[in-house]
């Protein structure tokens, strides 16, 4: 069977995860380890008058108590934002100060004030227990009405309003004109619930300082180890990066909440050379929903205009963000140029304009989470058109393929450039699928059960691999978003490819493998993939995104083409052949043709031993690459969900649920469909189940399982994943990368079949039993 | 401080343990038996699930103590050289992804096939899914976990 | 969690003594509810007192219309019994639908009952019977025994030996989990008796377990779904929280005792 590209390959790391061999940072342990545990606000929003530490200092086990005023004295520098935004009138955006361990004020609850360092973890909590600070509880505002209200609490002396940015894209008078002059209006206010990513590994963080190489190591659930290094070093002044070494090992889950360098790490890094111990520290679950950046979180208002035939005129967007307390790492981007860019969807829309409010609240700090703007962008635009469709009593499918993109390249009003696309196909894929024409019957045969059926879709489409880097600067990015890899090819002829991307769940040790094999015809065996150590890897950007494949494998490819280069010369001197020749496969050199054949090992072999080399040729067989892309990719697709809702009690259970995705090449069908399940799961949480809850006084109401409802095994249907591909035309391999879409294109087909279900439109996410029982009920006053 | 005494994965283990140590930081901290994990702290996701005397038990919610006397399996320990069928059955089908919850998840399903096949039901995809009420995944999207179970229970 | 001291009983005699010499103890059953609590540093006892393996605590009989559960019989071992599903299968449902597999092979009925959950399933089935709850020093009859949330009859050291269910010649238990806890978010009982219905209703109330006496009343005349249509609850004294407000219950309650009956057998 072949192990190449497209093959549907066993995963090469399974064996370590099912049999309990899994390295994740909180399995290390060092000798002589200390653990650290971390004072946090309670409040809000408070002034820290006083803490007095000597009761916790005396108790056992306690090696130190470090507080933000030691941290910020050692020099240690405040988190950064790395996407500088501008204003509307010019002006740059509004950072207020994030110091990792809180000096003066608390700004969420959560918010750390100290470190207690002990010989057990147990001692560690016992000893922040008994911390006591004077705290002088201010004003809160923990929401975006409330941030936003006249009089609201000031958060950071140097955001006014707590405004952070007042953003725009797009052309506001043509878009307004365009507006004045459209047959049909469809205005929409729309809530983006507030979502916690929960990772079922824990943050965790081992950092260990060796004071006789004055150098530093770190253990911990990173997404992107390279990135933490780097501002480690160059912004919080831990260490130079030569003298850091960040290890993420195996990391269980991100999405997306594992690329930011939280102050935990910055602390017990510091801590471990102020005490000069290893320090461990591990969240558990409340403290992850209390520090994990949060995602989403958007009020938006918008209006879509049609001419008489249906045809989209004009779109205007005001959308208000919540950023939390602090500007997380990736946070100003999220909700502007991950967000405005993709409104246009999968359809040509002439004129498009969008403002965004970025706002500071009294709650955890808010970025990036699978899909990261763009799940917001396209819950907007396909509630938009399913609501407009409703409206002008129009099917749903032939509104949108009446303003579905049909040429390509095309160009956007918001930037984006698409390079490719069947909208139409995927559209009558998925519709086939799910027996879209045989609707009527089932909805019926529900109704004779006292049961309400209903059906929605979405056709969304994202944007990955942010690029290129000279854009993406021009933009305000604080980073190159290029990737980089190496190849080696050891004499014996196994080859080890080391990647800047980093695999938590996505399988990299089988795929970037595949690439290789698929090249080469090498068996996958013979392929190690290396990431996640700064000290093996040489740089790298990390995953996220849905980068690893667009952007990641591109650089593969690029080093792989150079190698290529080099044993084709090789093996052209070796055999006596001319270059044009020589056809690399099944793992053998052979000269076209002939029987002329090189086993793999040979060649490599003749490149390590320098015997008979050709002119100026250096021996070994290794090759690196930068690869920046030309462009995004732009993967899209149509999600079909078919749910029935039961009237008396708002419970609602997804019967059918089919996407057909547009990924472009695929290198294992059967890791891209897990991503596609794994991602519309999360949609579907997002739709149905999952929000974090603020009280008034900025009290997370959510902060356990017992509380946030993270989807469950119940609450699924099987999905039907289906492929309509056109390769992207902008990257080697013409892949589009996939580990998003399923939470992008999920949360509007989910709640345009409820609210075909329940005939009211008006119901906002998650769409929990109580809420659809609510709107139904509503929607029963209303008829009456 | 408790004295206690167990088998762990067919291995007698014991000593002095704190009382209010749990049976999860004893499998991970005293035996470094590592594949057991902590994913919540409100006996929710299953990330920890062993097998106390045969029967499935979250380790973060019980003490070591009260597992004084018992036989206990981990992940570590389910497969007699080479791989358990349902540990088999994960990779067969991409039953993980990040692979954190999987030794729950291999350990939660073991324990239906084994319960259900002594009790002559049949284990369907209903039934899984209903029995994996607390094992939670945030990868999967349990499609794949389904049909390694499903598998498993075929060959258990 | 904080330290404490580690006792394990094997009688309840012992449990008692080892109590009633402790600074601040507290009887471990399964541990489901407890230790969690405790993991939260919301509950820090100065001594545990473990029951969980004390085998006269243990077991199910069945005898003359009733049947008598052993207070550390768990949750699993009571969904599981073959004798009892054929006498009383709603309890067996509502046992096999609490928690999940791996907590129901720990968690057990007496301390469910000693914790009395708002929103835990076993008051519904006990109150919605009129068990007895037998302790070391007494018999409770459960309309004396359940006082609000979290609150018992129970004096500080008693301790929970058995519960007595009289058998139903009709029950079920509905069930409407809460989304994240999958706790119930209502839970009705419905037990049909020679000498009438019996409704009681978990999870709704601020005032823990309660009894429909209305839906009773009804239901005791005419044993049908319809019996209830007319009467309506009132949502006032109803939990309102992140997963449902009062309405929202008040209409569950309705919706879930039709249900019930409608089901029993």
């Amino acid at each position: 069977m072949s192990q190449g590209i497209g093959a549907a390959v066993k995963r090469k790391e399974d064996k370590r995860f099912t049999t309990g061999k899994g390295k994740y940072t909180d399995d290390i342990r060092m000798e002589n380890q200390a653990y650290a545990a971390f004072v946090r606000s309670p409040h809000a929003h408070a002034r820290v008058n006083n803490m007095d530490t000597s009761a916790a200092e005396a108790m056992d086990g306690v090696i130190a108590i470090l507080n933000g005023a030691e941290l910020t004295g050692d020099g240690i520098g405040n988190i950064i934002c790395g996407w500088a935004i501008t204003s509307k009138d010019g002006s740059p955006m509004n950072m207020g100060a994030w110091s990792a361990l809180a000096t003066e004020k608390t700004r969420y609850v959560g918010d750390a004030v100290a470190i207690v360092i002990a010989e057990t973890n147990a001692q560690a909590r016992a000893a922040a227990e008994a911390v006591e600070i004077d705290y002088e509880e201010l004003p809160v505002a923990a929401s975006l009405a409330a941030a936003l209200a006249d009089g609201a609490p000031q958060i950071h002396e140097n955001a006014p309003g707590n405004i952070v940015y007042d953003w725009e894209i797009g052309e506001n008078d043509a878009t307004e004109a365009a507006l004045a002059d459209a047959a049909h209006i469809t205005e929409m206010d729309i809530t983006n619930n507030r979502l916690s990513p929960n990772p079922m590994e824990p943050r965790s963080a081992v950092a260990i300082y060796d004071d006789a190489e004055d150098h530093y190591t770190l253990y911990t659930t990173s997404q992107n180890p390279h990135v933490a290094r780097l501002v480690l070093s160059a912004f919080y002044n831990v260490a130079p990066e030569h003298k850091l070494r960040v290890i993420a090992p195996d990391v269980g889950g991100g999405f997306g909440s594992k690329i930011y360098i939280y102050p935990e790490e910055i602390a017990c890094l510091w801590a471990s050379m102020k005490t000069n111990r290893s320090v461990k520290w591990t969240s558990d679950r409340t403290e992850a929903f209390l520090t994990d950046a949060h995602g989403r979180d958007h009020v938006t208002k918008a209006r879509m205009g049609f001419d008489q035939d249906g045809r989209i005129v004009g779109f205007k967007v005001s959308t208000k963000a919540n950023f939390g307390a602090y500007m997380s790492l990736f946070s100003s981007a999220v909700p502007t140029y991950l967000y405005a860019t993709l409104l246009s969807g999968t359809y040509n829309i002439p004129n498009i304009y969008c403002e965004v409010l970025g706002v500071y609240t009294n709650t955890v700090p808010v970025d990036a989470y699978r899909g990261a703007g763009r799940p917001e962008a396209s819950y907007l635009v396909e509630r938009m058109i399913e609501t407009a469709a409703r409206e002008l009593g129009k099917d749903p499918a032939d509104l949108r393929n009446i303003n579905f993109i049909r040429e390509f390249p095309h160009q956007t009003p918001v930037i984006m450039n698409y390079d490719s696309g069947d909208f139409e196909g995927n559209m009558r894929q998925a519709m086939v699928a799910a027996d879209w024409a045989g609707f009527g019957a089932r909805k019926a045969e529900s109704a004779m059960r006292g049961k309400l059926r209903g059906i929605g879709m979405s056709c969304y489409i994202e944007a990955c691999g942010i690029a290129p880097s000279a854009a993406v600067g021009s933009l305000g990015a604080g980073v190159g978003l290029w990737e980089s890899a190496e190849v080696r090819m050891n004499p014996v002829g196994t080859i080890e490819v080391l990647t800047g991307s980093h695999s938590h769940g996505q399988g990299h040790e089988t795929t970037f493998a595949q690439v290789v094999a698929d090249r080469f015809g090498v068996p996958i065996d013979t392929v190690q993939i290396v990431h996640g150590d700064t000290d093996k890897v040489q740089f790298g950007m990390g995953t996220y995104g849905s980068r690893s494949g667009p952007v990641g494998m591109s650089a593969i490819v690029k080093a792989l083409d150079k190698l290529e280069v080099k044993i084709r010369k090789l093996a052209a001197h070796l055999l006596e052949a001319s270059e044009a020749d020589i056809v690399i496969e099944d793992g053998q050199v052979k000269v076209d043709g002939t029987n002329k054949v090189l086993a793999w090992h040979e060649v490599g072999l003749a490149a390590y031993t320098g015997h008979n080399l050709p002119e100026g040729m250096e021996p070994g067989l290794k090759e690196g690459a930068f690869y920046d892309p030309l462009n995004f990719t732009f993967p899209m697709g149509c999600f079909i969900c078919e749910v029935e809702v039961d009237p008396q009690t708002g419970k609602t259970e997804i019967l059918k649920f089919v996407a057909s995705d547009d990924f472009g090449t695929i290198i294992n069908p059967m890791i891209v469909e897990g991503q596609v399940h794994g991602g519309i799961a999360q949609g579907v949480g997002q739709a149905m189940l999952e929000e974090v809850r603020y009280s008034e006084d900025g009290q997370q109401l959510s902060a356990s399982y017992m509380d946030y409802a993270m989807p469950r095994a119940d609450d699924l249907p099987d999905f039907d994943v289906l492929h309509h591909s056109t390769p992207c035309t902008t990257n080697p391999l013409g892949m589009k990368g996939c580990g998003e879409a399923g939470a992008i294109g999920t949360p509007p087909a989910v709640i345009n079949a409820i609210t075909d279900a329940i005939g009211n439109n008006d119901l906002s996410m998650p769409a929990t039993p109580a809420k659809v029982w609510a709107a139904l009920n509503s929607a029963k006053v209303a008829a009456e | 401080m408790s004295e206690i005494k167990m088998t762990v994965n067919g291995k007698p283990v014991g000593g002095d343990v704190a009382d209010n140590m749990l049976l999860v930081e004893f499998i991970r901290e005293t035996l470094r038996l590592t594949g057991t994990h902590v994913g919540c702290d409100t006996s929710q996701c299953g990330a920890c699930v062993v097998h106390v005397d045969g029967k499935a038990v979250k380790s973060c919610t019980m003490l070591a103590a009260a597992a004084d006397g018992a036989e206990v399996t981990t992940i570590e320990g389910v497969a007699n050289g080479g791989l358990h069928p349902m540990q088999k059955a994960f990779n067969d089908n991409h039953g993980l992804q990040c692979g954190f919850c999987t030794p729950g998840m291999i350990m939660s399903g073991i324990d239906m096939v084994n319960r259900y096949k002594a009790e002559g039901k049949t284990l369907d995809e209903a039934a899984i899914r209903h029995e994996l009420e607390g094992n939670i995944c945030r990868c999967t999207g349990y499609h794949n976990i389904v049909k390694s179970i499903s598998q498993a229970a075929g060959e258990m | 969690m904080h330290s404490t001291n580690y006792h394990a009983a094997i009688t309840a005699a012992e449990a008692a003594s080892l109590l009633s010499s402790a600074e601040d103890g507290a009887l471990l059953a399964g541990g489901q509810t407890l230790l969690p609590t405790m993991k939260a540093r919301l509950a820090a006892p100065s001594d545990l007192v473990d029951i969980s393996r004390a085998e006269e605590l243990r077991g199910i009989s069945i005898t003359d219309g009733a049947a008598t559960i052993g207070a550390m019989t768990t949750h699993a071992e009571v969904a599981g019994h073959a004798a009892l599903r054929s006498a009383f299968p709603a309890l067996c449902d509502l046992a096999g639908r609490i928690g999940d597999p791996a907590v129901r092979h720990r968690g057990t009925i007496g301390g469910s009952l000693a914790n009395n959950d708002p929103a835990a399933c076993y008051p519904a089935a006990v109150l919605g019977t009129g068990a007895i709850i037998s302790t070391n020093t007494r018999d409770i009859a459960a309309d004396d025994y359940f006082q609000g949330l979290f609150a018992t009859a129970l004096d500080a050291g008693e301790v929970i030996t058995s519960i007595t269910f009289p058998i139903p010649r009709a029950a079920n238990y509905q069930k409407f989990a809460q989304p994240a806890s999958r706790f119930a978010l209502v839970g009705v009982f419905v037990a049909q008796f020679a000498e009438g219905v019996r409704v009681a209703v978990t999870g709704a109330s601020e005032e823990g377990v309660f009894r429909w006496t209305d839906a009773e009343t009804s239901l005791s005349s005419d044993f049908t779904a319809d019996a209830i249509g007319g009467l309506s609850v009132r949502s006032q004294g109803m939990i309102s929280d992140l997963h449902g407000d009062g309405s929202y219950r008040a209409n569950l309650v309705q919706v879930l005792t039709a249900r019930a009956v409608a089901a029993a057998s």
